[in-house]
């Protein structure tokens, strides 16, 4: 009983330190500007359902804003439409439209400028420039949301969720499609994008360059423009995601470029056009991924070394590995491909010669892309198969 | 009625030769081949690159040889054909009509089977196409051959030739200009020398199926754009049929003017 | 019924017709005759459209051959060789023929059917056929539509005497029906009482033209081998296929 009064007085006492301040076409405070002009510190802002088109609003204070029953702020293709630059905000259940263009600036639907700790989730954004624009900000979380662009060229679109020079960031169970870049790091650290969906971009589905002690897993990057690019980054760890018909002359599940130092496991690599392509790379151990029904399931040009590859499957892949030189400075152990054609006599599951995964063809394709016309023809089985008899031009023995 | 005559005739073509033992060995060939290959490889697409050695490779070989000694075997009937009142053409369309069912009929049953069972999707349809246009590309040519060649040893020499140049030179060719002409864009190049040969356009059209991510990559966009489209599809469909159709016609017109 | 007009032939070098012109009419049997390579073959095929004559005109009760192929409705033809599809059934070739020709079944004539006996082996493959059988499905085949003209290549060649006595009295009692009836054949003396008219033809060129009247009136002899041996004798034919001819002559003792 005793407890029952206290809590009864709690919930009296409450708005008395926070206050609730309702926004709505039938209520006292019928605009977003003017609920966070009045708000202090700590209050929470109900927006109802409604069409607001309130232009450039800005908010410095620690707000909770809550949509209720999908209420939309609308920019009128003209303005950026919200600016936080705060810390302790939450943003929650609102639609967010048709944000401004502006070549000069980064126009976005929530755009976060040296802010921390917050929060934007289950919001909708459709038809943004930059749908989510983070600079200079700590400890925030983007989660449950849904971006929707209308892609146009690359030029006319931003990125869905946008950050650079940020840290401690969570990027979860969103679902990104039809920007530029689905998701964007540039300097950012100590973050993990997780469960995310980032599909139809037309660029990359994630990109990721000078970002170190990162992590992301369990996300799905779909047809996407050119796939996933993680670049000048060290300390990367990439874990069960799915990389999905990322198809184009330039589209790789993941394109890694002077990476060092990460690992890159569980994930599934199909029928992209080069499950994964490696440059100037070092040091990353590529461990148990499936690469199914890819163009390449790898492209490792001459500049990696030092990388390890074990415990994969690859089956299905045109080429399993294409190469512009060689590939002997990496090792390759107790993977499983599906093209090998030795023979296993004592029966442990492992072949007992060496598998070479460079066909003679694939360096023929990779010094003239043009006679990939001639791929599956009878012509280049039999190249493929004098070369193995008299191996000479592909590179040393794999396993 | 001059149909009606034609149809007369293939039936009894097509009845001969469909209990002939070559093509009754030929269909179990296909079939024998096409099952163990699903049974012995682990997933379907492997078997699949193993039909697409048996439609590319070997079906036009037996489609050429197994129509040019059709012809010399059935050259007195073909006379006596001709002494009934029935034209030329029919009578040439009619055997035609007769060889090609036939050969398109093992092939269905030896690898159309098979192959729907065991990968009925898009690949194995392409694969399919692939092998009934063949057929009758290659029955076709082999027509024009025997109508041109003098006997039959020198009608199966030329088949053979054929099916060397079709299968192995040809690409061997293409690969020596692709890499002699590297320096220049080959685009237009490529996709013309591919129409140049239907071995190649029938594999190219499968691979638009079975390789479809590799062939993003690089030039291979290109035919994706290309042979994906409609028109692509249009200008395949087209050039096939003109495989099919101008070697025939050319027979045809070698047949009526020449003296059996 | 058939004119044939300044026929010209050219294999390579060989010239196989060389300017023929003849006219056969309703009721005449005539001999074909000449040495291997003579162009008998070649004439019966250039009349059938299977040989496209370089020049001159055939004409086919006044249709041109090689403008449609509807005059062969009244053409019937035994080839020197009958092959046949290996796997199709003699019943299946009658019927095929009977099919294509569009004639109705009582107007068909079965006599060398029956007297063949073919009917009893009608479900066997003609790959199984020996060559006289094969000889005896073609006659029977070029009787069965009761054409108004018989063009019979070798007729009697690997038939049986029996079946060639039954094959001569076909071809008499077609004679009796006005028909004409075209014979190629090296075996003089077979065709003695039916000739009654013989074409001569050596090199492609025809050397005569003549009814058998006129033909015994002019040698005085009454066999047909005889009559043609003097008439060439006198002149200057091929003289040693005369004498080949005449030795077939003395072999018909056997029979």
């Amino acid at each position: 009983m005793r407890h029952f009064i206290i809590i009864l007085l709690l919930s009296i006492s409450l708005p008395l330190f926070s206050r609730t301040i309702i926004v709505g076409n039938n209520q006292p405070v019928r605009s977003l500007k003017i609920a966070i002009a009045i708000a202090k510190n700590f209050d929470t802002i109900l927006l109802h359902a409604g069409t607001y088109k309130e232009g450039a609003i800005t908010l410095t204070k620690s707000l909770t804003i809550i949509g209720q029953n999908n209420p939309v702020l609308d920019g009128e293709k003209k303005y950026e439409i919200l600016l936080i630059s705060g810390k302790n905000i939450t943003i929650k259940g609102i639609q967010f439209r048709n944000s401004g263009y502006s070549a000069m600036d980064d126009y976005a639907s929530i755009k976060l400028v040296d802010a921390s700790h917050v929060t934007i989730e289950n919001n909708e954004i459709f038809n943004s420039y930059f749908a989510i624009h983070i600079s200079n900000t700590s400890f925030v979380t983007v989660r449950n949301n849904r971006i929707t662009g209308s892609p146009k060229s690359e030029q006319l679109t931003g990125n869905a969720i946008h950050l650079w020079k940020s840290n401690y960031a969570v990027i979860e169970n969103n679902h990104v499609q039809g920007h530029r870049d689905g998701i964007y790091f540039e300097f950012v650290t100590f973050s993990s994008i997780r469960n995310n969906l980032s599909e139809k971009n037309i660029r990359y589905g994630l990109h990721f360059m000078f970002s170190n002690d990162d992590t992301y897993f369990n996300n799905t990057f779909r047809n996407n423009g050119a796939g996933v690019a993680v670049m000048y980054s060290k300390k990367v760890k990439m874990e069960n995601n799915h990389f999905e018909q990322n198809w184009g002359p330039s589209a790789y599940g993941i394109l890694l470029k002077d990476i060092s130092d990460s690992y890159i496991l569980h994930n599934t690599f199909f029928k992209n056009t080069v499950g994964i392509h490696l440059e100037g790379t070092s040091r990353i151990i590529i461990e148990r991924n499936i690469f199914t029904g890819n163009g390449w399931a790898l492209k490792v040009q001459a500049s990696c070394e030092n990388n390890d590859f074990h415990h994969n499957n690859f089956t299905g892949n045109s080429f399993d590995i294409g190469t512009n030189g060689s590939i002997s400075l990496n090792t390759f152990y107790k993977n499983y491909w599906d093209k090998y054609e030795g023979y296993d006599i004592n029966k442990d599951g492992i072949g007992d010669i060496p598998y070479h995964p460079v066909s003679m063809y694939s360096m023929i394709v990779e010094q003239n892309p043009y006679s990939l016309m001639l791929f599956r023809s009878f012509t280049v089985q039999l190249l493929d198969k004098a070369e193995k008899a008299i191996p000479s031009l592909t590179p040393e023995n794999l396993s | 009625m001059e149909g009606e005559v034609m149809m007369k005739l293939s039936k009894y073509v097509l009845y001969d030769i469909l209990r002939s033992k070559i093509i009754i060995a030929y269909t179990l060939f296909l079939f024998i081949v096409s099952i163990s290959m699903f049974q012995m490889e682990e997933n379907s697409s492997k078997a699949m690159l193993s039909l697409l050695n048996i439609v590319l490779i070997v079906l036009p070989l037996v489609s050429l040889v197994f129509t040019t000694i059709h012809y010399y075997n059935s050259y007195e009937f073909i006379e006596l054909m001709s002494s009934q009142p029935m034209s030329r053409t029919r009578i040439l369309l009619s055997e035609f009509g007769g060889v090609s069912i036939s050969l398109l009929s093992a092939f269905l049953v030896g690898v159309g089977i098979p192959v729907l069972i065991f990968s009925a999707d898009a690949t194995g349809f392409a694969l399919l196409f692939t092998g009934m246009c063949l057929t009758l590309v290659f029955a076709s040519i082999a027509f024009l051959t025997s109508v041109i060649a003098r006997d039959k040893a020198r009608g199966i020499g030329f088949a053979l030739l054929l099916w060397f140049y079709f299968a192995l030179i040809y690409d061997g060719l293409v690969l020596l200009i692709l890499f002699s002409f590297s320096d220049y864009p080959l685009e237009k190049l490529t996709l013309l020398l591919s129409a140049l040969n239907p071995i190649d356009l029938g594999r190219i059209f499968i691979m638009l199926k079975m390789d479809v991510s590799a062939l993003m990559g690089y030039t291979g966009a290109l035919y994706k754009d290309f042979f994906g489209s409609g028109t692509g599809i249009l200008f395949t469909t087209g050039i096939m049929l003109l495989w099919m159709l101008l070697p025939l016609w050319l027979a045809v017109r070698k047949f009526k003017k020449k003296d059996l | 019924m058939i004119r044939i007009e300044h026929i010209n032939k050219r294999f390579r070098k060989l010239q196989v017709l060389d300017n023929v012109s003849a006219s056969f009419t309703k009721g005449q049997v005539v001999s074909l005759i000449g040495p291997n390579g003579s162009g008998k073959t070649t004439l019966i095929k250039s009349i059938l459209g299977m040989v496209k004559p370089d020049s001159g005109k055939i004409y086919v009760d006044e249709q041109l051959v090689n403008s449609d192929h509807t005059y062969r409705e009244k053409i019937g033809y035994m080839p020197q060789i009958g092959r046949y599809p290996d796997n199709m059934k003699i019943g299946q070739l009658f019927k095929m023929l009977q099919n294509i020709r569009n004639t109705p079944v009582e107007k068909l004539d079965k006599t060398l059917i029956e007297k063949f006996e073919l009917e009893k082996i009608f479900e066997k493959p003609m790959r199984t056929l020996s060559g006289g059988t094969r000889q005896k499905v073609s006659a029977a085949l070029a009787f069965l539509f009761n054409p108004a003209i018989l063009i019979l290549d070798e007729p009697t060649a690997g038939l049986d005497p029996l079946s060639s006595e039954i094959l001569k009295e076909k071809i008499l009692v077609e004679k009796k029906k006005n028909k004409l009836i075209l014979i190629t054949s090296h075996i003089l003396a077979d065709l003695d009482e039916l000739t009654t008219h013989i074409m001569y033809m050596q090199e492609g060129k025809m050397q005569f033209f003549k009814d058998m009247e006129a033909l015994q009136e002019e040698t005085g002899e009454l066999r047909l081998g005889k009559a043609i041996a003097r008439i060439m004798k006198g002149e200057q034919f091929n003289n040693e296929w005369i004498d080949k001819m005449l030795e077939i002559k003395n072999d018909e003792k056997i029979y």
